[in-house]
């Protein structure tokens, strides 16, 4: 029993709560492919970034002496989406739309964001270091611990605070987000434009408000995910960056430009690097009188330090047989 | 005043003009077929009028308002809609999501057009929650025509609805256009059936090279010889 409930504290709770950080990467990334036809390399940077925002105005609400019951980085959170959908904003008008507005291909403009990868990375390093910062120096990250009522079993199931915020965060932003998406003339406006951009204009759906809410809701979420994958572990420069890679597959694995497919996408990338580098041989033990093998103290199916690995192969897995992805998006 | 008016209309897609001077007006009762060869410039006149490409020369007047090189957005509100000839409907999105999606410049109440157009459309009233990627050819047409209508436009443009579909569809599909034209729409379309549509047209235009050829009623051009014998077929 204790190595069901081991299994679960380190797979399932593990898999949630990178899945979760992955779907909310992953969805920004396909509503801007599905809008503007990009795939927006600097993704992962907006992510950091606002993690980064939440950092300064967290520490700048503790200086104050204010203190609450939850984590600070998840208090300033609204505020701190406000502000990073604003420079989501700004690098859109300032870097992409005048090579929209000159017609600019998409090659042109994943260059362009490949630009603004180097130039948010530098910023941050520019402003804070190459160092780690925590957002729990002056308080302590929560643990939760729940028994298990079932006889045999001592250990309880335990995950931190943060990975229970960011798990109801993410339920509340993919309800909120599909709501949007299906009820509001905005969010039906956006669908519309990724589904057929000209017959979207021709009906007189104001494009560039489309662009501009897209960003908007991109950035935001880059900065939920940020934060609370900030929250989980710590905050560094090159954070984020580090997880472009799953982030893409899974939205790729979910059909570029479809948001559903991109949630689904990042649970599947989430669970399949977590299951990868679990070790499946505390779960093998208790029938190790029926293998006909001897169980290695380690056994797991990948390094933990060639995890990255698991999503490449994904990728390439999911570009060679299902190019449009398991919800047929946009196949560029 | 006419409701639309071309004068010496020039456009192209910025290399050499592809219209070279079309003249056009059509009043808000009034039925305004464009035909002629392929390659003629009927389609880019349509495109013209709707701001999808640069009018290099010549106005464009809605209402005695100048709106030439106007954008889609901006077109919409004041009484212009398109229904392009391909790629007309929103697939992966509901019927009724797409015939509110021709509502968006709207701000009030649309419930009474959209009943307006299931009463058009009545096969469209049953499949109003299916995406309009899964419905055939002629239903699809309709679905294009109802998004055109929501907008409540007093000139509806129409790039060819009748391509591609069997002559059942394109006679409900005639049918309907002389019905929103009764209801005081302004009709100006792009026809390739040029007997059929220049038989209830009340203008019709054969455009060649960019340039009208011949002007005149629908019936007009149908007893014109010359025209009978070149675009007509015989």
């Amino acid at each position: 029993m204790n190595d069901l409930i081991f299994f679960f504290n380190q797979a399932i709770i593990g898999g949630v709560v990178l899945g979760s950080v992955y779907a909310l990467g992953a969805v920004g990334v396909t509503l801007i492919f599905g809008i503007l036809r990009f795939a927006h390399f600097a993704h992962g940077d907006m992510m950091t970034m606002g993690g980064f925002i939440a950092l300064v105005l967290a520490s700048l609400l503790a200086a104050a002496g204010i203190a609450f019951p939850l984590p600070m980085g998840f208090i300033v959170l609204p505020f701190a989406m406000v502000i990073a959908a604003g420079f989501a904003l700004g690098i859109d008008r300032a870097f992409y739309a005048p090579l929209r507005v000159r017609g600019a291909k998409p090659v042109t403009l994943l260059i362009a964001s490949i630009g603004v990868t180097m130039m948010i990375q530098g910023l941050i390093r520019l402003f804070f270091g190459v160092g780690t910062y925590s957002f729990f120096d002056s308080e302590p990250k929560k643990l939760i611990r729940i028994d298990v009522p079932i006889e045999g079993a001592t250990r309880p199931i335990a995950f931190s605070e943060p990975q229970l915020l960011l798990v109801i965060s993410t339920v509340v932003a993919v309800i909120a987000l599909h709501y949007f998406l299906t009820r509001s003339r905005l969010g039906k406006g956006m669908r519309a434009m990724a589904d057929n951009p000209d017959l979207a204009k021709v009906s007189g759906i104001n494009t560039r408000l489309v662009v501009r809410v897209t960003w908007i809701i991109a950035g935001a979420l880059a900065c939920l995910a940020g934060t609370m994958l900030a929250l989980d572990v710590a905050l560094k420069p090159d954070l984020a960056f580090n997880i472009v890679l799953p982030i893409f597959a899974a939205a790729i694995l979910g059909g570029l430009g479809h948001a559903y497919g991109a949630i689904a996408g990042g649970f599947v990338l989430g669970f399949a690097e977590t299951l990868a580098v679990f070790n499946w041989s505390v779960v093998l033990r208790p029938f190790r009188d029926v293998l006909w093998f001897d169980i290695p103290n380690s056994l797991t199916l990948v390094q933990s330090e060639y995890k990255l690995t698991v999503a490449f192969l994904i990728l390439v897995v999911v570009l060679l047989v299902r190019p449009t992805g398991i919800f047929k998006g946009a196949s560029t | 005043m006419s409701l639309i008016e071309l004068r010496d209309l020039q456009a192209g897609y910025g290399g050499a003009p592809i219209l070279n001077g079309v003249n056009i007006a059509i009043e808000a009762s009034d039925i305004g077929v464009i035909v002629g060869p392929n390659g003629a410039g009927k389609s880019t006149t349509l495109k013209a009028i709707f701001g999808l490409l640069t009018v290099t020369e010549g106005t464009v007047t809605f209402g005695g308002q100048d709106i030439t090189n106007f954008e889609a957005d901006r077109l919409v509100p004041m009484g212009l809609s398109f229904v392009p000839q391909e790629h007309n409907v929103f697939t992966s999105m509901s019927v009724h999501e797409n015939l509110e999606m021709g509502a968006f410049v709207r701000r009030d109440d649309i419930s009474d057009t959209l009943d307006e157009i299931y009463e058009m459309f009545p096969d469209l009233k049953a499949k109003r929650r299916q995406p309009a990627g899964e419905l055939s050819g002629g239903q699809r047409q309709m679905v294009a025509m109802g998004r055109a209508l929501m907008s409540k436009p007093k000139l509806l443009m129409l790039d060819e609805p009748s391509a591609g579909l069997s002559p059942r569809y394109m006679m409900e599909i005639f049918e309907q256009v002389v019905r929103i034209n009764a209801s005081g729409v302004g009709i100006l379309m792009v026809e390739q059936n040029a007997r059929q549509a220049l038989a209830f047209a009340t203008k019709g235009f054969v455009l060649t090279n960019g340039q009208n050829r011949f002007t005149g009623t629908g019936q007009e051009l149908l007893d014109d010889p010359d025209v009978a014998k070149s675009f007509l077929g015989g």
